[in-house]
């Protein structure tokens, strides 16, 4: 531990970290790691942890990363239980190990969940999220040329509303943090987006009971409203999109079930 | 889960004020109790409704439960609860127990399998020999406990179900569950605990 001002500049870290094989059960292996910068992110420690393996002639642990700003939604760690890390509204790549004691001992797991395979480590196949996506999380739009912005009028209130679902980077952590690794948040996210806008209009039901569908059958679990994709979402997404996912689904239910086939009915005049 | 649990939320409301009755005296219970019997017609339409609501909200339970397990694949070595709610956590173990205190409670009072010593058709005097056993009361007031805790959730979780609830919204639903739940747990409870504590004879 070197200090600066009476505060420590770099830690000393005993790591607990998920070690799997694809297909195969997976287990914890212990390692220490010193020297490590408070100002350093967690992904910047990784990578020093991996150093120093590929410096012993080690395996190095598979985690998934990309834009390290906190907007792509690729990092995934669970730690300490926490998918993300101890602060709220955060990606494990603008967490700080400045949030860490001295001596501290950290367990980083990958997202726990059936439909979140592990691909090595703490890599995980997020792919069922794409699968929900292509089953209706878009609009259906002649694309090449971008049409008059002012064709469609949208208010204030509603691009803001349908901005603040748009905000899901699709990590998962909703997924990783629900006790019945429900996808709720999520799909609740993306279909607000799509179905508050006027763009979103004409694919409304099909969209909201096609990813519904495309949910369930991904092995997601089901949501009993404990709230903890809130308490974890790095993007703070609230438990809204899922009263409205709710209630979205319910009227295109009732519209489906009530919907007319422009025939007679058999035996009728 | 919300559409049948809604139907045994005004189940118990209406199930409580009808109790309450016990305060009035035994008159008032014996007579809510001989209009309910000359109304068949009502008191059966009120039994099938709640027989298959309850069936039906076992039934979608245990789906849930087993469904959620195997989603969950585990979960984390390091549990960190953030906000899940002790109520919402317990749902199934507080449902179980509810569900042997129905059984129970139907035996008692309704076939009267369990032995209950008084005298004549008063209503008034099977309840307050019922709960003179100190075991049974106790066991009454535990379940209506676990009523409360499963209550305090499942009432703040209709809303939600239903798409009729939002963050400005979500304190007032919560407080209105969780006095909804107390008033239900408190004013069953207050029937064994008089007759335990000689107040009601």
């Amino acid at each position: 531990m070197v200090q600066e001002n009476g505060k420590a500049t770099t830690l000393a870290l005993k790591l607990r970290v998920w070690r799997q094989r694809r297909g195969q059960p997976g287990a914890f292996e212990e390692h220490a790691l010193a020297a490590v910068p408070t100002s350093a992110s967690f992904l910047e420690m990784m990578d020093m942890l991996n150093e120093q393996l590929i410096k012993q002639g080690k395996d190095t642990f598979a985690f998934d990363h990309d834009c390290r700003e906190g907007i792509c939604g690729m990092c995934s760690m669970t730690i300490n239980g926490m998918p993300h890390g101890p602060l709220p509204g955060v990606t494990t790549c603008q967490l700080h190990m400045r949030n860490f004691r001295d001596g501290e001992t950290i367990t980083v797991e990958p997202w726990r969940a059936r439909a979140f395979p592990v691909l090595k480590d703490l890599a995980v196949d997020r792919s069922a999220f794409d699968k929900v996506i292509q089953s209706g999380g878009f609009i259906t739009v002649r694309t090449g040329s971008a049409p008059e912005a002012n064709n469609i009028p949208v208010p204030k209130p509603v691009a803001d509303e349908a901005m603040d679902a748009a905000e899901c980077i699709g990590c998962g952590a909703c997924v990783a943090s629900c006790k019945n690794g429900s996808a709720m948040l999520f799909v609740g996210a993306k279909i607000n987006h799509l179905n508050i806008l006027p763009q979103g209009q004409a694919e409304r039901d099909r969209r909201t009971l096609a990813m519904v569908k495309t949910m369930d059958e991904a092995g997601f679990g089901n949501c009993t409203n404990y709230g903890e994709c809130q308490a974890h979402c790095p993007k703070s997404i609230t438990l809204d999109v899922i009263a409205k996912l709710n209630r979205d689904y319910l009227r295109a239910r009732v519209k489906e079930f009530f919907s007319s086939t422009g025939k007679p009915s058999k035996g009728g005049d | 889960m919300a559409l049948t649990g809604l139907v045994l939320i005004g189940f118990v409301l209406g199930h409580l004020l009808g109790n309450l009755l016990m305060f009035k005296g035994p008159a008032a219970l014996n007579e809510y109790a001989k209009w309910l019997h000359d109304h068949p017609g009502l008191i059966w339409t009120a039994r099938m409704v709640l027989l298959i609501s309850v069936f039906a909200h076992i039934w979608v339970g245990i789906k849930l439960s087993l469904e959620n397990k195997a989603s969950r694949d585990g979960g984390p070595a390091v549990d960190a609860t953030r906000r899940a709610s002790l109520g919402s956590r317990t749902m199934p173990y507080s449902g179980v127990v509810i569900l042997g205190f129905i059984v129970f409670h139907l035996l008692h009072f309704t076939f009267k399998s369990v032995a209950v010593a008084y005298q004549g058709d008063s209503v008034y005097a099977m309840v307050v020999a019922g709960f003179s056993q100190p075991a049974i009361a106790i066991f009454y007031i535990v379940s209506m406990l676990l009523l409360c805790l499963h209550l305090g959730h499942g009432v703040s979780s209709v809303f939600q179900t239903l798409g009729l609830r939002n963050e400005r919204w979500r304190g007032r639903l919560d407080a209105l569950a969780q006095a909804y739940a107390w008033f239900i747990a408190l004013g069953f409870i207050s029937i064994p605990l008089a007759v335990l504590t000689g107040c009601l004879k």
